[in-house]
């Protein structure tokens, strides 16, 4: 206790500095915090993905479809449960920095395959029987301030024209991390209408999602799913929904990696920040440690009160750093929910938070420890006249 | 009567282990500043010289991309008999150009990633005047074969001389390898325009490229295309069209930028206060025995703003020195309007060392203000007496 | 009273030189005497004349370059650092001319601060605490931080963190240098009390005539070696 009580009021004593150190930690903890959560969020999609489900696209890219009549090959195999279809229907609304994600899908058996999305049976039916009808997920309906009855008409980027479409129903995400900013219409709906307007692109998925008997059959049944349409017309790239997902973050790599190497020189610049403080700090001391090893206390007892004091102003820049990451985060929800819907703090985040604070305040203290332990006393003490 | 710069500066020097971290701190925020606005030039850079100022991209309307665009043939033989269309030897220069992704696995780690192909003809090349085939030669229409852009052939599995890439149930020989500077044609592949739409089974064209005989008749056509009833497409300017593609990356990019440059400055500003409180605390009786000797307040507060200004323009020349370095990387996204690959390269020009350097300045002088008045307001009798 | 008992102290040959840059400046040369137990003993001497630096090497604050210091029977000079640490702790008591109080620390937190070292309770370290303090007349400035006192306060507070241990020997340093005249006259007293009422050896390096007055034995250090001896 003792020792505590000399540590913290040491760190005060050059209250406008110390203070000064805890508030450029405290910066510095936030945007280590929220740049991990950036990356976090990049990861985001990938987390939330099952890697017991598949999906099958064209094997050339993205942009081109597959033929409706593959369902029924796929269905047949051994070890797929169930296939579902849809479109990436990419529809804009009223402005594009409106953005959310919008597909055209099979509702009954899409929704039978992903039981992360809740949404109430009563609006399940409702959606099912209105073939002009959507689902859309709790935050987009916030963010525009939707309710179940709404009509809302979406801009066709690939699909051209002004599409209507009534809300039947509003879906949360069981787990945190699913993604509550989609909205789901009819695929039937999106065919039958292409059907008349540009009759080519007519019955063609963008992808398929299957599921399985057995979560082990994906690698076999992915490889038997290629196989069937090899050398066809359109050929298949079949792969787990989590690497499908992983497939678009390793493309955008090169950002994410550029925010990860941003994140720790954040906390390198703040670890100079408080080095230099402690080190000014110890200086100052120097006379007082001599005393101390005069009255008998040795290296090990000078370490502890300057590593001690290091920790302590790193920890409490920290926790502030923590403490106001929360409405930061809140604030770019709110502000940027065009790039991020949702921004939320994994509590691995804080942990990583309190892990950098203790990095830096160690760091900091080692070069004046090494100053102050070793100083010899008569030296020490001569500085004082 | 003002204290001679070498006051300041010697300070400074006497202090090194303090002023190296204190500069070192600012060097990094420095770097970080430099980089960012490197990254944003260079993708700036990277769309201006994509685009040309009198060639017209038309696409469907609300397509915003090529790849999502669909143009059939009787739309593409009105928009080919435009008057304003410029003509060169003859030929009208105006190219229907289709435009699709292809996912190709990376060199080395064997991630795919999607690429641009073009099937374009041979006015393409005419209205493209960056683009230069530098290895090989231009595919022959009629033939399965393709060219790569430099950065592709570099980075992508099957993109080399010679080399084969298969898709449409083809195999396609890459016979030549084209340059386009530090354009997004660098990260293309181009073909036959009418190989590679039967290849993909597209009977439509994704875009029309043409040049303007006059680029002030843009908005004319414009108007004249975007009001035929029997056309649903939309008219842009080539640089237009690509600054419009990469709004969400630049934008991101910009966003980035000034967040981590506020945070960062503070950091650094807080350290730059820290050394000179420091600075002043240690030399109270040398302040008090300067204003005892004669000199003003203002001598001294402008000694001590200088040299936290030294500080500052230090940390911004060593953070500069490094950020230039960055010269030689090159980013490759994904660009997410388009899907498709992205390579640009941190660029530094003359505009971002000025700003970088009155941005480390700035830092200095607001660290090291409020020390300085601290320092200047000092009673001198009291200041005399600490010790 | 030197002549019977041994002494607490006997100091023989010993030498000292600092490098200065290239030159090597001999501070210490050849220096021997005894100090008996009880003694008050005063060093003397003009600047430079190496009269701190015979203080710090009997303190075992610094070391000799050769020959030896034998304390209470021990030979301090051959004790390895961490040993010489411990054998301070116990056996010494500092005096500083400017105090040398952790300014963030109580007087008596000042005081207690030596006996962290020891295994004592609590309970036992108040005790011992309070009795210095009320020894040097400060028992109701307990909860007074350095600057809150003056300065013989302040040095009083040093002389009971020196005393808290009970050493049998007080090493000062300029202990009035930083005084009045009334204030120093009242930590002299209190180092006359302490030899006589406590038996304490006290060794001291003054400038001041008057403090040298009290002691009772002066040596004299000129440019490192002794002038004469006694006073």
């Amino acid at each position: 206790m003792f020792i505590l009580k000399l540590l913290i009021r040491n760190a005060f004593r050059h209250k406008l500095r110390t203070i000064l150190t805890i508030v450029g930690v405290a910066i510095a903890i936030v945007a280590f915090g929220l740049l991990r959560t950036l990356v976090d969020l990049w990861y985001a999609g990938v987390e939330a993905s099952s890697a017991s489900r598949l999906i099958t696209r064209n094997a050339i890219s993205l942009v081109f479809p597959l033929p409706i009549s593959y369902k029924d090959r796929i269905r047949q195999m051994p070890g797929v449960k169930d296939v579902s279809w849809g479109n990436w229907f990419g529809g804009i609304y009223k402005d594009e920095k409106n953005f959310f994600p919008n597909f055209a899908v099979e509702p009954k058996s899409y929704l039978a395959m992903y039981p992360e999305y809740v949404i109430d049976s009563s609006q399940v039916k409702a959606f099912a029987l209105d073939r002009k009808g959507c689902i859309v997920g709790r935050k987009t309906a916030e963010r525009f301030g939707w309710k179940v009855g709404d009509q809302v008409t979406l801009r066709g980027t690939i699909f051209p024209g002004q599409w209507d479409f009534v809300i039947r129903g509003i879906y949360r995400g069981a787990q945190k991390n699913t993604d509550e900013t989609q909205l789901f219409f009819h695929w039937d709906y999106l065919n039958e209408t292409v059907k008349k307007t540009l009759a080519r692109r007519a019955d063609q998925v963008g992808f398929y999602m299957i599921s399985l008997t057995k979560p082990e059959l994906a690698a076999e049944v992915s490889l038997a799913i290629d196989a069937i349409f090899k050398n066809s017309l359109a050929e298949t790239l079949t792969e787990t929904e989590k690497a499908f997902q992983m497939s678009f973050v390793s493309m955008t790599e090169a950002i994410l990696i550029a925010i990860q190497i941003v994140s720790y020189v954040v906390i390198v610049i703040i670890m100079v920040v408080a080095a230099n403080t402690m080190a000014m700090t110890a200086r100052e001391r120097i006379a007082e440690y001599a005393t101390l090893k005069t009255l008998g206390f040795g290296a090990i007892h000078i370490a502890g009160v300057i590593f001690g004091e290091s920790i302590v102003i790193a920890m409490i820049g920290g926790i502030a750093g923590v403490a106001c990451t929360f409405p930061a985060a809140h604030w770019i929800e709110t502000e940027l929910s065009q790039f991020f819907p949702v921004f939320s703090i994994a509590s691995q985040t804080i942990v990583m938070d309190l892990a950098a604070a203790l990095v830096v305040g160690v760091v900091a203290g080692i070069f004046p420890t090494w100053r102050g332990s070793t100083i010899r006393i008569a030296d020490g003490l001569r500085r004082i006249g | 009567m003002s204290i001679p710069y070498s006051y300041s500066f010697r300070n400074l020097w006497t202090r090194r282990l303090t002023t190296v971290l204190t500069a070192s701190g600012m060097a990094l925020v420095v770097f970080v500043f430099a980089a960012t606005l490197m990254l944003a030039e260079g993708l700036r850079k990277t769309l201006v010289d994509t685009g040309s100022y009198d060639n017209v991209v038309v696409i469907r309307k609300s397509a915003q991309t090529e790849v999502q665009s669909g143009i059939d043939r009787s739309q593409a033989a009105v928009v080919e008999t435009q008057p304003e269309i410029a003509v060169a030897g003859g030929k009208r220069l105006v190219a229907k150009e289709i435009v699709v992704l292809i996912s190709l696995p990376k060199r080395g780690s064997g991630k795919p990633s999607n690429v641009i192909i073009r099937g374009v003809s041979a006015t393409s090349l005419l209205m493209r005047p960056q683009v230069k085939v530098i290895e090989g030669r231009m595919p022959r229409p009629g033939s399965a074969e393709i060219m790569a852009g430099a950065s592709i052939a570099k980075r992508f599995k099957g993109g080399g001389i010679g080399e084969t890439l298969r898709f449409g149930m083809r195999d396609w020989t890459v016979v030549g390898i084209f340059e386009a500077g530090n354009t997004g044609f660098s990260s293309e592949i181009w073909g036959d325009v009418d190989q590679l739409m039967q290849a993909f089974r597209r009977p439509v064209y994704s875009s029309i490229i043409f040049k303007l005989r006059d680029p002030s008749e843009f908005a004319r056509v414009k108007e004249r295309i975007e009001g035929d009833p029997r056309l649903t497409l939309e008219a842009k300017r080539e640089i237009t069209f690509y600054a419009d593609q990469s709004q969400a990356m630049a934008k991101f990019l910009r966003i980035l930028g000034i967040t981590l440059t506020i945070i960062f400055s503070l950091g650094a500003v807080i350290g730059a206060m820290i050394t000179m409180y420091a600075a002043v605390a240690n030399r109270v009786t040398e302040i008090g025995t300067l204003r005892a000797l004669g000199f003003q307040r203002g001598s001294i507060l402008a000694a001590f703003v200088l040299e936290s200004l030294f500080l500052g323009l230090l940390g911004g020349v060593v953070g500069l020195f490094f950020a230039s370095f960055m010269q030689l990387v090159t980013i490759s996204t994904m660009n997410w309007q388009t899907f498709s690959e992205l390579a640009f390269t941190f660029t530094l020009t003359l505009d971002i060392i000025g700003k970088s350097l009155i941005f480390s300045l700035v830092m200095g002088f607001v660290g090291g203000l409020l020390p300085a008045v601290r320092a200047a307001r000092m009673n001198i009798v009291d200041a005399l007496r600490a010790t | 009273m030197a002549e019977t008992t041994p002494p607490i102290v006997a100091v023989r040959n010993l030498s000292k030189s600092y490098r200065r840059g290239q030159q090597t400046v001999p501070v210490l040369q050849d220096i021997s005497f005894d100090i008996a137990p009880g003694e008050f003993l005063a060093l003397m001497g003009p600047s430079g004349s190496g009269k701190s630096t015979l203080l710090n090497l009997i303190a075992g604050i610094d070391k000799a370059d050769s020959g030896t210091i034998t304390i209470g029977g021990v030979e301090i000079t051959t004790l390895p650092e961490a040993e010489l640490a411990a054998w301070r702790a116990g056996n010494v008591g500092f005096i500083f001319q400017f105090y040398n109080l952790i300014p963030v620390l109580t007087a008596f937190e000042n005081v207690e601060l030596p006996l962290l070292l020891t295994g004592l309770t609590r309970r036992e370290r108040r005790d011992h605490v309070e009795t210095v303090l009320s020894l040097v007349g400060l028992a109701d400035r307990m909860d007074h931080y350095p600057s809150q006192l003056s300065g013989g306060q302040q040095q009083r507070v040093a002389i009971a963190r020196a005393m808290v241990t009970d050493p049998e020997i007080l090493v000062a340093d300029e202990p009035t240098g930083d005084l009045d005249r009334v204030s120093a006259g009242e930590i002299l007293a209190l180092m006359e009390r302490l030899v006589h009422g406590f038996g304490k050896t006290i060794i001291m390096v003054t400038h001041d005539p008057r403090a040298a007055e009290q002691a009772h034995r002066l040596l004299h250090l000129e440019k490192g070696e002794l002038t004469d001896g006694a006073g």
